[in-house]
């Protein structure tokens, strides 16, 4: 039994999901192997040896791999499959683009988003916005798994795995890539940071948001995370929205101001070790996941604080 | 330039999910169920190209049992202008449903097929990327911008980190993410129209693709609950408790 990890990177640095995945597929039993499919990605080969249980690490450096469209790694990884027992991937914007393609290609169901190993084959996974969690066996020859990294701790970087080139190249996909605009984020990586500061409607506007979370995330060395409804009144980034259909986040700390805690956005949250909510509304729905609530004007409380720590 | 748009008849997105305590599966009985939200967003897509000029026609498709109609009928109301209802009872799996839409393209021959990025039931968010493998066709899943013109697709696409631009040879999948644009209530006058807009139905076995789940459902269970907190009563008292007695500061 071999499995094949999809190494998450952007072509200079190994993304943490990876080791998480790759925490995912230790608990799966197995050899298992890293695929870094980009373009000048060298560097990312040589980070994916070191880490732990991984037992040799392929590079696909090749410019059809350069933006990671899902046709051509898809295509690659479907090449490279034959000898493999599971193909798993962090459930990334990049894992879910790619790996369903994976599955459909070796006529075989994914697994979408686990977020336990039961054995070999069986997977815990969140249905419904985390409002159930279903138990699935798969009986496939090859099982295709995408993994939801926070609800894994990252193995360690002390290996040294031996690094294979690999020669194969995918067609010109119908597809081409034109730009990439990165959120500008002064803070830690949302989806791997151990404090998240999170701003809802109840901040009001742009302005009020950046006033009262920057701060407030900068004390604490925390990553910024907002609610749908904050996001689509245009106060925060897309990529800062955390919930069932944005990221999924678990850190130690996790601070909701002025979100009332719709169960869309519980579903990103309520695995966080600690939460607390700060909102007016003493009945919203978040102090019932709260370990610590306190009820009040979030433009007075969150300041004072901010000052207190 | 044809439009196919395939809508999934869901447990309604407001509606509490009650998880049966016998472990196999989500109360559905006489619950409200409403066409999945990602793919009204899809629908409202093809009706904005089509008011633009630049789609002709506007195919709905869903999957499921007599009620799914119900489904294809507010598609129909928001804008579509036929449906087909692919009928079955049983509980058809993303591969499965790939298969069966690779079928209806086939059928249909349309350019583009713009469909939800997951379902709020399972929340596989599958069923776009498997499509367009199976079809040979270019992707760009997570949309949160569609521009089409001179045959091709240009579409921003909500990833990790920011946006992504991607250009699209047509025939293409698109799916859908939030931000794309906000679903329009059919109005009451279109809602009686769409009675009478063409709805086909056909036997899901008659595509020759297997149903059969491959995929084994153990159980379907609550997740644990999270122990109850405490209110607080000031900023100090948080801090304070938040250093001494969860210590993650």
């Amino acid at each position: 039994m071999t499995i094949l990890v999809l190494a998450e990177h952007d072509n200079a640095t190994l993304a943490v999901a990876t080791a998480k995945a790759v925490a995912a597929a230790r608990a799966m039993g197995g050899d298992i192997h890293v695929l870094v499919a980009g373009a000048g990605c060298g560097a990312v080969g040589e980070a994916a040896a070191k880490l732990d249980g991984v037992g040799k690490v392929l590079v696909a450096d090749n410019d059809a791999y350069e933006h990671h469209l899902a046709e051509t790694v898809s295509e690659l990884i479907v090449h490279l499959a034959g000898g493999y027992s599971h193909i798993v991937a962090a459930a990334t914007t990049t894992g879910k683009n790619t790996m369903p393609r994976v599955a459909a290609l070796l006529d075989v169901m994914q697994v979408s988003d686990i977020t336990a190993v039961v054995g070999p084959k069986t997977f815990e996974r969140p249905v419904y916005a985390g409002a159930a969690i279903q138990t699935v066996e798969a009986s496939a020859e090859t099982v295709v798994v995408t993994v939801r990294a926070s609800a894994f701790d990252a193995v360690g970087d002390g290996g040294s795995a031996p690094v294979e080139a690999v020669d194969f190249v995918a067609g010109a996909p119908k597809v081409r890539f034109v730009s990439r605009d990165a959120a500008v984020s002064a803070g830690p990586e949302l989806a791997n940071a151990r404090i998240v500061v999170s701003g809802g409607r109840a901040l009001g506007s742009e302005d009020k948001f950046n006033e009262m979370i920057k701060p407030l995330a900068e004390k604490l060395g925390a990553a910024i995370g907002a609610s749908r409804a904050a996001v689509d009144a245009g106060y925060a980034p897309n990529d800062w929205q955390v919930g069932q259909t944005g990221k999924v986040v678990a850190p130690d700390l996790y601070i909701a101001v002025g979100i009332s805690g719709a169960i869309q956005h519980l579903a990103g949250m309520k695995n966080s070790k600690v939460i607390v909510a700060i909102d007016k509304d003493p009945d919203a729905p978040i102090f019932a996941v709260a370990d610590y609530g306190l009820v009040g004007d979030l433009f007075a409380l969150v300041p004072e604080l901010t000052e207190a720590l | 330039m044809k439009i196919l748009v395939p809508v999934k008849r869901v447990l309604d997105a407001n509606i509490a999910v009650r998880v049966k305590s016998d472990g196999t599966g989500v109360d559905l009985a006489n619950q409200k169920m409403s066409m999945n939200p990602f793919d009204e967003i899809a629908v409202e897509e093809a009706i904005k190209l089509k008011e633009a000029g630049i789609a002709s026609e506007i195919v709905a498709v869903s999957i499921g049992p007599a009620q799914a109609q119900d489904t294809l009928r507010s598609a129909l109301a928001m804008g579509a202008d036929s449906a087909v209802l692919v009928k079955t009872d049983a509980v058809v799996e993303p591969l499965a449903v790939a298969k069966i839409l690779k079928a209806v393209v086939a059928q249909q021959s349309p350019d583009l097929v713009i469909m939800g990025k997951q379902a709020i039931d399972d929340d596989s968010n599958q069923t776009a990327q498997m499509l367009s493998a199976l079809l040979g066709w270019p992707q760009a899943t997570f949309a949160s911008k569609v521009v089409i013109a001179d045959g091709k697709a240009t579409v921003t696409r909500e990833v990790d980190g920011g946006l992504e631009t991607l250009e699209l040879d047509l025939p293409a999948v698109v799916s859908t993410d939030l931000r794309l644009n906000t679903p329009r209530y059919a109005s009451l006058p279109n809602v009686m129209k769409a009675k009478k807009k063409p709805l086909e139905e056909i036997d899901a076995a008659s595509l020759g693709v297997s149903l059969d789940a491959t995929l084994k459902v153990v159980s379907t269970v609550k997740p644990a609950d999270r122990k109850p907190g405490s209110m607080v009563g000031s900023v100090a008292e948080l801090v304070e408790k938040l250093k001494t007695e969860a210590r993650v500061i």
